[in-house]
């Protein structure tokens, strides 16, 4: 218990950070309309492909001569530019059909 | 170039990063600036990628340290973001507008993947550090189920895995095999174990999990998955950037996890289930059987040539699109014969069910895409007081939406979910491709009605010859 509380206390900004982003994310999509539930879904898809970083970050980290490790972080980085420039790319091709015509 | 200063610079950039994923998100709320709210994410997007590419400085106890890294290091993390980006960009630009919704559950897939990958390799590196573990643990499991549930998401989507699964009994034991995914997780986190083998062991399970947990669903309910999933994903995202302590991962994990989730019960309104429901299931399951109306009466079927005299002659007709309609791809025959109907001056609108098509909204990209006016969409609350002034609704491929059980009957597993009132028409034509029940398994009495005539075979093939036939006339 005593571990627990004091976890939090040494990681109050985090926990500061978490909450507040939790509200930003809520209040950022309030209203919108079901139109475009799908785009938004497809553009938020494509955000969180930001979990590249973390397999950058495991790359840039590795040891040169660990190849199972390079290998998972080569498999990472590719799965994660996926996510995000087919993210992107698909939903600027969704709302592209949106403009008016 | 100090250190210090390549850090301040790369929180900079993770900074302005953070900000454009919530301008962007913002502006992605409003038909008018979604797209530049799109490309503004992305650029914050790459800004973030750059960065952490090239400024690699770490903040230690004593002061800033600059680490060394391999050129070859460098080359494969290029190899690896060059074949990613051809791959991503040539599928998403490729893909035809009626299989976008696989595709997001896809690339969904490949982020859950790539966190359940940073969650295995990074566990032998932080033994000591129990936060670091819980991080880690947790990313690499909710990625996995991400990663697979995401993959069943698309098999279901794409028409590969037709039927719900149900093994006897699932809920029960998909709520066992959560616990144990879970248990064998704190198990990992707090035992101080090293195994690697255990620690496949967990990513397999996760896996599994993953594949029990969609499997059950029908594929009606896939959008409000992967809308589950894709906040899942963005959670091992954040747990991410809680183990490097990296602010730009934190903030655009934690966004899509909180705003993911809230679509995801925005989602499950429009179709007034709860997302409990969709997850355990109701429709073609037990609650379903037996309810339904048992109501018989005789069903009119029309042929091509009445239905188009009938449209020819109308002064108002309004196009119910449903499921059907994306699935046989009609959605260019469909304007077509809007575009004729208008020219002989008949007014053509636009119906369009909260939860058309395949995913909410996924009827409004369809028709867009084959430039339907998007004046003429119409939504359900605006179109609804209408329909007693149309003379014709065409209802092609949707059922469940223009069920008047939903208004009428208690004991129907849909009631309660608002519905198009295209009963208050003088007339009913509707397109479906044989007599069998919609998604949620029940007869619907909009067939029997007087009004209704049934105009049997699929969309697009019925569409044409009913535009080549109007073109006699």
């Amino acid at each position: 218990m005593t571990e627990i509380i004091n976890f939090i206390g040494n990681h109050q900004e985090i926990i500061f950070f978490i909450i507040l982003s939790v509200f930003v994310g809520v209040e950022v999509i309030g209203g919108v309309p079901t139109v475009l539930h799908t785009p938004l879904m497809s553009g938020a898809n494509a955000i969180h492909g930001v979990v590249i970083v973390g397999a950058i970050i495991v790359m840039l980290n590795a040891d040169p001569g660990d190849y199972l490790a390079l290998t998972l972080g080569f498999l990472a980085v590719v799965l994660g530019t996926l996510n995000v420039v087919g993210g992107f790319v698909v939903t600027d091709r969704m709302l592209e059909m949106f403009k008016k015509k | 170039m100090q250190p210090e200063f390549l850090y301040s610079l790369k929180t900079i950039a993770y900074i302005i990063a953070s900000a454009t994923f919530i301008i962007g998100l913002k502006r992605m709320g409003n038909a008018k600036t979604a797209r530049s709210g799109n490309l503004l994410a992305a650029a914050g997007m790459t800004l973030a990628i750059i960065a952490s590419i090239f400024i690699h400085v770490n903040k230690t106890a004593d002061g800033y340290e600059t680490v060394e890294t391999s050129g070859f290091i460098y080359t494969l993390i290029f190899a690896a973001i060059a074949i990613g980006t051809i791959i991503g960009w040539v599928t998403a630009k490729k893909v035809q507008m009626t299989k976008m919704p696989e595709l997001v559950s896809m690339f969904n897939g490949m982020g859950g993947a790539c966190a359940a990958l940073i969650g295995l390799m990074e566990f032998h590196h932080n033994l000591d550090n129990t936060g670091a573990l819980l991080a880690i643990i947790l990313g690499l499991i909710i990625g996995s189920v991400s990663f697979s549930g995401s993959v069943i998401a698309f098999l279901k989507l794409n028409g590969t895995m037709n039927q719900p699964i149900r093994l006897p009994s699932y809920n029960i034991i998909n709520t066992l095999v959560m616990i144990g995914v879970l248990a064998f997780g704190a198990h990992m986190v707090f035992s101080g174990t090293h195994s690697t083998t255990l620690l496949y062991l967990l990513f397999a399970s996760a896996l599994v999990y993953g594949i029990l947990f969609t499997i059950p669903i029908g594929g009606a309910d896939m959008p409000v998955v992967i809308s589950l999933l894709n906040s899942f994903t963005g959670l091992a995202a954040a747990f991410g950037g809680f183990l490097y302590d990296n602010k730009v991962m934190l903030t655009g994990g934690i966004l899509v996890g909180s705003a993911g989730t809230l679509l995801t019960l925005v989602m499950c309104k429009a179709m007034n289930r709860p997302l409990s429901n969709v997850i355990f299931g109701a429709f073609g399951g037990n609650a379903a059987s037996g309810s339904g109306p048992d109501v018989k009466g005789s069903i009119k079927d029309l042929s091509v040539a009445d239905s188009a005299v009938l449209l020819n002659y109308s002064k108002k007709v309004v196009i119910v699109p449903g499921y059907g309609l994306a699935v046989a791809q009609a959605q260019h025959i469909i304007h077509e014969l809007e575009e004729l109907l208008e020219e002989r001056g008949v007014e053509v609108k636009y119906a369009i069910h909260p939860v058309a098509g395949r995913m909410p909204g996924h009827m409004n990209v369809l028709l867009a895409e084959s430039n339907v006016d998007y004046g003429k969409l119409v939504e359900m609350e605006d179109i609804n007081p209408e329909f007693d002034q149309t003379d014709v609704v065409l209802v092609v491929g949707a059922n469940d939406v223009v069920n008047p059980a939903a208004k009428t009957d208690p004991s129907s597993p849909i009631y309660g979910m608002p519905i198009l009132e295209v009963e208050n028409a003088k007339h009913i034509i509707v397109n479906k491709r044989s007599m069998n029940a919609g998604y949620a398994g029940i007869d619907n009495l909009l067939f029997y009605d007087p009004k209704t005539s049934m105009l049997f075979g699929d969309a697009k093939k019925v569409l044409t010859e009913l535009v080549a036939e109007l073109k006699t006339m």
